[in-house]
C-alpha cells in the first residue's frame, strides 16, 4: 500500500507539476507580450504622430488632432523655400568632419592609455576625470569670444563648430579604451619581440582587430552634431546661414513662429531623422557592443 | 557607534542590517573626509619634498658639471649642441628664443596688466571738424585675462623644458663617462614611432584638451573673482576688475537679496540644487530599474520577436534628441495632442497642466526622461544579463527559489556590482542633463519668488540650465554663472568622492566572485 502510494506519487506528481508550470508560464508570457506591445505603442506614438502631422495641408497650427484631414507634401515643399537646406548642409558637413577627426583623436588617446605605461598615465587619467566634473557649459562663453575674435562665428560658424566639437573629444576615451583593454597584450609583445616598432604594432595588428570600435566611434561622432543645440546656438548667434538643423528647427517653435511653422518643424524633423536613423539601424550591432562594453567598464 | 563583528552582523534581522549599514555609511563620512584631508596634506608635503629634491639635483648638476653643462643653464640646448646632439639642441634653443621673444614682445605686457585687468577703458573724443564723437578702445580686460593665463601656462612650460635641458646634460655626461655613444637626431626621430610613440599619439589630443578645455576652465574659474558681465564686458563699455570673494558672498549669503525676485540668491540656489538632486536621483533610478525590467522581459525564455521589440526601443536613441524632445514637449502642451485626445474621449473636461503646474511639470519631466532613458538602459542591461552564468539560476531553481528571490539574490546584486561606477557617472550626468530639461520645459513654470535672480528661474530648472540662462540673460552675469559652475563642480566632486570611498563594491573588485 505504502509502496503503491509512493509509486503513484512518483509517476503522477511530475506530470501535474509540469502542467502547472506550463500554464503559469503561458500566463506570464502572455502578460509580457501585452506589456511589450503597450511599450512599443508608447515608444512609437510620437514618431508616428510627427510623420502624420508633417503631411497635413489644411493648417500649419499645432492642432490637437493627429490624422490630417487633407494630405499633401506642402510642408516639405515649403521647407525648401526657407534656409533649411543650408542648415542641413551645415550639419551634414559638421557631422562628416567631426566623425573623421574625432575618431582619429579618440583612438589615439584611448589606444595610448590602454597600451602604454608611462610616468604620467595615471595622473593624466585622474586629471581628465576631474576636468569632466566641470560643467562644459561654462567654457562656452570664452570659446564663443575666442571664436568671434577669430571670425569663426555667425555666418562662418561651421569651421569654429567643428573645431570645438573635435578639440576636446580626447576626454571621451573610456569606451574605446575598454575595448583595447580586451585585446590580449601578448599579441603586441610577440610582435615587439619579432622586431616590430610600436607604430607597426598599431598599424598591422591592433587596427585590423579594431573594426567594431572604429565603427562605434565614427557612428557616435557622426550623430553628435545632428543633435547639438547649445553650442551651435551660441556660435550662430541669430545668423540663419550659420545655424545647424537643431537651432533652426528650435526657432520655428518660438511663440511667434509656431503658428505658421509647426508642421514645417515636423517635416524638417522627419528629413533629419531619416538618414541618421537608417545609418544607426544598419550599424546597430556595433553601437550595442560599444554601449554594453562601456557601461561595464564604467 | 558600536561596531559588530561579522558573526554578530549575520545574526541581525534584515531591517537591523540595513539600519546598521546606513548608520555605518553616515558615521563613516567624517572619517572619510578626515582621510581626504590627510591625503591632501600628505600630497602637499610630498610636493614640497619633491621641489626640494629637484632644487638639490639642479644645484649638484651645476656644481659637478663641466663647462658645457654650466653654459646650458643659460643657453638652453648648448650642451646638446656641443656634444653633437644637433636636433635636440636646436629644439631647446629654438624654444628659448621663442619664449624670450614672446615675453619681451607681448607676454610681459599681459602679465603686468593681470593684477589690474586694464586701466583705461574706452574713451570718447569729440571731433570738431566732423562734428562726431569717436570712441577709442584702449585696454581689453577679457584679452588681458585670457593672454595672462596663457602666458602663465607658457612660463610653466618653459620652466619644465629648462629642467629637462638640465637633466639631459647630466644624463649625457653620465653616458659619455661610461664610454657609450649618445643618441643621434635620427635615433630620436625613430623613437617617436617606437619607444616614445605615446608622445606622438598624445600630442594632438592633449593640445586640444589643453587649449579648448583646460584654458577655458581656468579662465572661467578666475572670472568668478571678477565683475565680468554684460555691462562690464571689458572692452566696449566698461572694463572689469578683480572683486575678490564678493560673488560667492552674493550667491551664498542668505541676506543678499537678488535683483528682481523676492528671495535671496542663496535661497534660489538651495531650491535649484535640491531639485537637481531629486531629479538626478529619480532620473537615474527609474531608468535603471525599469530599463532592467524591460531587458529581462525581452530576454525571457519563450518570448518571440526579441529583435523587433529591441529595435522599436532603440529607435528613440537613433532619432536626434532635439526632434523627439521638442515634439514630445509640444504633445504635452495645453493645446497639444495628448490633452486633445483625452478631451475628445471625454475623460477630462479641462486640459491637464502638464507644463503649467510645478509638481505636474516635475513629474512629467521625469516620466518623459524614462521614455528617453529606458532603451539605453535596456541595451546596457541586456549585455550584462547575458553574462550572468546560467547555472546560477539553474541551481537556485533546484533549491526552490521563486522568480522574485532569483531576482533579488542573483540578478540585482550582480547588476549593481557590475554597474556601480556606471550608476555614479549616470547620476552626475543627469545632474548636468541640459538637453532634456531645456528642450522639454526650458525650466518653466517660472518661479516668481526666484525670478529676476539672473534670468527667469523656473521650477524645473537644473543648476546647469540656470547657468545657461544667466549667461544668455539680459544682464549676462558671467561672474554669477561661473560661481554656479564652480559650485556644481564642488557638488559633483563631493558626491563622487564619497561614493568612491564608501561603496564596498567599488573598492573590492573581487567581492562578488
Amino acid at each position: 500500500m505504502s509502496e503503491n502510494r509512493l509509486l503513484d506519487r512518483s509517476s503522477d506528481a511530475p506530470v501535474k507539476r509540469h502542467m502547472g508550470l506550463k500554464a503559469s508560464r503561458t500566463l506570464a508570457n502572455t502578460s509580457i507580450y501585452v506589456l511589450l506591445v503597450v511599450i512599443s505603442v508608447v515608444w512609437l506614438i510620437p514618431f508616428i504622430c510627427i510623420v502624420l502631422q508633417s503631411f497635413r495641408v489644411e493648417s500649419t497650427w499645432q492642432e490637437s488632432y493627429v490624422i490630417p484631414k487633407q494630405w499633401g507634401l506642402d510642408n516639405y515643399r515649403a521647407l525648401f523655400k526657407t534656409d533649411f537646406p543650408r542648415w542641413y548642409t551645415n550639419t551634414f558637413i559638421a557631422a562628416l568632419f567631426t566623425a573623421i577627426l574625432q575618431t582619429i583623436i579618440v583612438l589615439c588617446m584611448s589606444y595610448t592609455l590602454s597600451r602604454f605605461r608611462f610616468k604620467m598615465r595615471k595622473g593624466l587619467m585622474r586629471f581628465m576625470l576631474i576636468l569632466s566634473m566641470f560643467p562644459g557649459m561654462l567654457t562656452m562663453i570664452i570659446l564663443y569670444r575666442v571664436l568671434s575674435d577669430l571670425g569663426l562665428t555667425q555666418a562662418n560658424a561651421l569651421p569654429g563648430l567643428i573645431l570645438v566639437y573635435v578639440a576636446s573629444s580626447g576626454m571621451g576615451y573610456y569606451v574605446s579604451k575598454g575595448f583595447f583593454d580586451t585585446i590580449p597584450k601578448s599579441l603586441d609583445e610577440a610582435a615587439r619581440v619579432d622586431g616590430a616598432t610600436r607604430f607597426q604594432v598599431l598599424k598591422k595588428i591592433i587596427l585590423p582587430l579594431s573594426k567594431p570600435i572604429v565603427i562605434y566611434t565614427v557612428l557616435t561622432a557622426f550623430m553628435g552634431p545632428w543633435g547639438d543645440f547649445v553650442f551651435a546656438r551660441y556660435v550662430s548667434f541669430g545668423t540663419s546661414s550659420g545655424m545647424n538643423v537643431a537651432v533652426g528647427l528650435y526657432n520655428w517653435l518660438n511663440k511667434d513662429q509656431i503658428a505658421k511653422s509647426y508642421t514645417m518643424f515636423c517635416a524638417g524633423g522627419v528629413l533629419v531623422a531619416i538618414p541618421v536613423t537608417v545609418l544607426f539601424m544598419c550599424l546597430q550591432k556595433y553601437y550595442v557592443e560599444g554601449v554594453t562594453g562601456g557601461a561595464v567598464k564604467g | 557607534m558600536t561596531q559588530y563583528s561579522d558573526l554578530e552582523f549575520l545574526k541581525l534581522s534584515k531591517w537591523q542590517k540595513a539600519g546598521y549599514k546606513c548608520a555605518r555609511f553616515f558615521t563613516g563620512i567624517p572619517t572619510a573626509l578626515l582621510n581626504l584631508l590627510k591625503r591632501i596634506w600628505g600630497g602637499i608635503k610630498g610636493a614640497g619634498l619633491a621641489v626640494k629634491n629637484e632644487a638639490a639635483d639642479i644645484w649638484s648638476t651645476f656644481v659637478n658639471g663641466d663647462w658645457k653643462t654650466k653654459l646650458s643653464f643659460l643657453v638652453m640646448g648648448f650642451g646638446n649642441l656641443a656634444r653633437g646632439q644637433i636636433l635636440r639642441g636646436l629644439l631647446f634653443l629654438l624654444f628659448e628664443v621663442v619664449f624670450i621673444g614672446y615675453m619681451v614682445l607681448a607676454g610681459g605686457y599681459w602679465l603686468s596688466m593681470l593684477p589690474s585687468l586694464g586701466k583705461v577703458g574706452p574713451t570718447e573724443t569729440y571731433d570738431e571738424v566732423l562734428d562726431i564723437y569717436t570712441t577709442t578702445y584702449n585696454d581689453n580686460s577679457f584679452k588681458i585675462l585670457l593672454y595672462g593665463v596663457l602666458t602663465m601656462f607658457f612660463i610653466i612650460a618653459f620652466i619644465y623644458t629648462w629642467r629637462q635641458n638640465v637633466k639631459q646634460n647630466k644624463l649625457a655626461e653620465k653616458i659619455l663617462a661610461s664610454g657609450k655613444p649618445l643618441k643621434s637626431g635620427k635615433d630620436d626621430l625613430k623613437s617617436l614611432v617606437d619607444d616614445q610613440f605615446h608622445k606622438t599619439l598624445l600630442a594632438l589630443p592633449m593640445t586640444g584638451i589643453l587649449v579648448f578645455t583646460v584654458l577655458p576652465i581656468v579662465f572661467m574659474i578666475l572670472v568668478a573673482f571678477t565683475n565680468y558681465d554684460g555691462t562690464h564686458n571689458g572692452y566696449s563699455n566698461n572694463l572689469f576688475t578683480w572683486v575678490g570673494l564678493d560673488n560667492f558672498n552674493t550667491m551664498l549669503n542668505w541676506n543678499v537679496k537678488s535683483g528682481g525676485g523676492t528671495q535671496s540668491y542663496a535661497a534660489t540656489f538651495g531650491e535649484v540644487l535640491t531639485w537637481t538632486l531629486i531629479w538626478a536621483f529619480f532620473a537615474t533610478f527609474t531608468n535603471y530599474f525599469l530599463g532592467m525590467f524591460v531587458a529581462m522581459a525581452i530576454n525571457k525564455k519563450g518570448i518571440k520577436f526579441k529583435k523587433v521589440w529591441r529595435t522599436v526601443l532603440v529607435l528613440t536613441i537613433a532619432i536626434p534628441q532635439f526632434i523627439s524632445l521638442l515634439y514630445v514637449s509640444k504633445m504635452f502642451a495645453k493645446n497639444g495632442i495628448l490633452n486633445g485626445f483625452l478631451m475628445s474621449m471625454g475623460w477630462i473636461q479641462q486640459a491637464l497642466p502638464f507644463w503649467d503646474d510645478p509638481t505636474w511639470a516635475r513629474i512629467t519631466v521625469i516620466l518623459i526622461n524614462v521614455w528617453i532613458g529606458i532603451p539605453y538602459l535596456m541595451l546596457v542591461a541586456t549585455g550584462i544579463l547575458m553574462n550572468i552564468p546560467a547555472d546560477l539560476y539553474e541551481s537556485a531553481r533546484i533549491d526552490g527559489a521563486n522568480p522574485w528571490q532569483q531576482y533579488t539574490k542573483i540578478t540585482l546584486p550582480y547588476m549593481l556590482f557590475v554597474t556601480g561606477p556606471y550608476l555614479l557617472t549616470s547620476f552626475t550626468g543627469n545632474m548636468n542633463n541640459f538637453n532634456v530639461i531645456y528642450l522639454l520645459t526650458g525650466g518653466a513654470p517660472t518661479n516668481p519668488a526666484a525670478s529676476g535672480a539672473a534670468g527667469a528661474v523656473g521650477y524645473t530648472d537644473l543648476l546647469i540650465t540656470w547657468l545657461f540662462k544667466i549667461t544668455t540673460g539680459a544682464e549676462s552675469q558671467y561672474y554669477l554663472a561661473s560661481v554656479v559652475g564652480i559650485l556644481v563642480f564642488v557638488v559633483v566632486a563631493l558626491i563622487s568622492l564619497i561614493v568612491y570611498n564608501l561603496l564596498p563594491s567599488i573598492k573590492n573588485e573581487e567581492d562578488f566572485q
